[in-house]
């Protein structure tokens, strides 16, 4: 296999090779994409706890004065109903409400925040949020070099995370300052697999000895793959799949992310969206029977294309092939019955409602 | 499998495809490299039996959780059986390639096709 020079390894990368994982080019960087299988790596999450390196994604520092007033122009969600130790998902649009990224807010003091940026999108984001900074009291800071981040998920991931680097966690969706390895660290009660969980944002040094000590204790190690089956079982969109500049936030199911009020960059448009509705409404679907679509397959009604195909895989915990598709909008109800042309060959399929999975209580 | 092998009894394409030649059949599959890149297959639907497949090109395809691969016939003929326990156990393509993942057998159309395959020490060197 050969491997483009030009790509970013993460701190980990020589923790992943002595692993034997597979390693892949994704967003600029060689990522492991699965361990031993993506099939066991998922059902671990689904089970027991598993720890995927997330060192690609970006961060981006927010501080100043203006930072609260600088962010409700610039993202989409009521930053101000976040408290202090507290996260929030969000939208960066661009002036025609397309979105060029989608975000995790953590406010780590009254006037500074934290921001994870998709690893593809970082440099973007970044231009966007020094753009925007010129009309506010606010320094914007590039942190992607500063942070090696890893993400504990599973039913079992808190207890075990605990007990090993011997720290209290934050609730879920809270965040707190930590040491972790005698040094600095953010701790955040988040994740991106509908699973419990924390993200740990550590100094890069420390990353393959903690990485170690967690997996020594019993945590799987799962690659991107796994993250993939994972964050489409619970129906999270990925930026790139079901998100795009192309794509806006009320089409894409996230109108719940945005706040209107707070004058945010895009948001006379999303209000006409929100309130006159859209043409496309990106929909949860499974397969009913064999096969197992993927993104760019088009939907079908008899001959006519009524949708498209941007996230698609073979669920471990259904064991049949789901995804989302955006869909023209009256047909994005639940139990619609679909045809996807799945290069060349109709499978069914119909449309499900949110999650696909649904943890068993 | 965990260990690659690639039994001599054997003969191999280059896309990664294997064919068993007894009399005037085969049996056709994929390698353990292909397997392995490929990683866990949890889908296979074969060809209708009676439909003809030829040699370089695709006949049906082998998916895993992350990608779909087209498997490639080695060698020509008119399909005789599909392995039907695939559809319930396709990680048998993983687990044992060359035995109980078997995809098709076929009647060989021109058994002269069989020369132009490589044997298992060529092919092992082909993937060094």
């Amino acid at each position: 296999m050969t491997v483009d020079s030009a790509l970013r390894r993460t701190p980990l990368y020589e923790t992943h090779l002595d692993a034997g994982a597979k390693l892949v080019p994704f967003a600029g960087w060689e990522m492991p994409v699965q361990y031993d299988g993506i099939k066991e790596e998922h059902i671990a999450v689904r089970t027991h706890a598993g720890i995927f390196d997330t060192s690609h994604m970006g961060q981006i520092e927010v501080e100043g004065p203006g930072s609260l007033s600088f962010l409700q122009r610039l993202v989409t969600n009521d930053v101000a109903r976040m408290p202090v130790g507290g996260a929030q998902y969000s939208l960066l649009l661009d002036d025609e409400a397309g979105v060029v990224d989608d975000l995790f807010l953590y406010r780590l003091g009254h006037d500074r925040y934290l921001v994870i940026t998709n690893a593809g999108n970082h440099d973007a984001d970044l231009a966007r949020f020094g753009l925007v900074a010129r009309d506010f009291d606010v320094y914007v800071r590039d942190a992607r070099d500063n942070y090696a981040m890893l993400a504990v998920q599973g039913p079992n991931a808190r207890r075990i995370v605990e007990n090993t680097l011997h720290i209290d966690l934050p609730p879920r969706m809270k965040v707190g300052a930590r040491q972790i390895g005698r040094r600095p660290a953010i701790v955040c009660g988040t994740g991106y697999t509908g699973e419990d969980g924390v993200e740990l944002l550590i100094v890069p040094e420390i990353a393959p000895a903690i990485w170690t000590e967690l997996v020594d204790s019993g945590i799987v190690p799962c690659g991107l793959g796994a993250r993939d089956t994972l964050r489409m079982e619970v129906c999270f969109h990925l930026h790139g799949n079901d998100l795009s500049t192309e794509t806006d936030p009320i089409s894409a199911g996230l109108g719940w992310a945005c706040v209107e009020s707070t004058g945010f960059i895009g948001s006379d448009r999303v209000a006409v969206m929100r309130a006159n509705g859209t043409d496309e409404t990106l929909a949860p679907f499974v397969i009913e029977g064999a096969g197992i679509a993927r993104q760019g397959n088009p939907v079908m009604i008899g001959e006519e294309v009524v949708g498209e195909v941007t996230s698609g895989t073979f669920s471990p915990s259904l064991e049949k092939g789901i995804g989302m598709a955006y869909l023209r909008s009256d047909l994005a109800e639940p139990g619609t019955e679909l045809e996807i042309d799945v290069r060349g060959k109709r499978r069914m399929a119909s449309v499900s409602s949110k999650p696909l999975y649904r943890k068993e209580r | 499998m965990a260990e690659a092998s690639y039994p001599e009894d054997l003969k191999y394409h280059p896309e990664h495809d294997w064919a068993r030649i007894e009399g005037g059949e085969a049996t056709l599959g994929i390698t353990w490299y292909a397997q392995d890149s490929l990683g866990e297959v949890v889908f296979f639907e074969g060809p209708e039996i009676g439909s003809e497949v030829t040699k370089d090109q695709p006949y049906a395809e082998v998916e895993s959780v992350k990608a779909v691969s087209d498997v490639v016939a080695p060698v020509s003929g008119e399909v005789i059986a599909v392995n039907e326990s695939l559809a319930d156990a396709p990680e048998a393509i993983n687990a044992d390639p060359y035995e109980t993942g078997w995809l098709i057998k076929i009647r060989l159309s021109d058994p002269s096709e069989a020369d132009t395959l490589m044997d298992s020490a060529a092919y092992a060197a082909s993937l060094e």
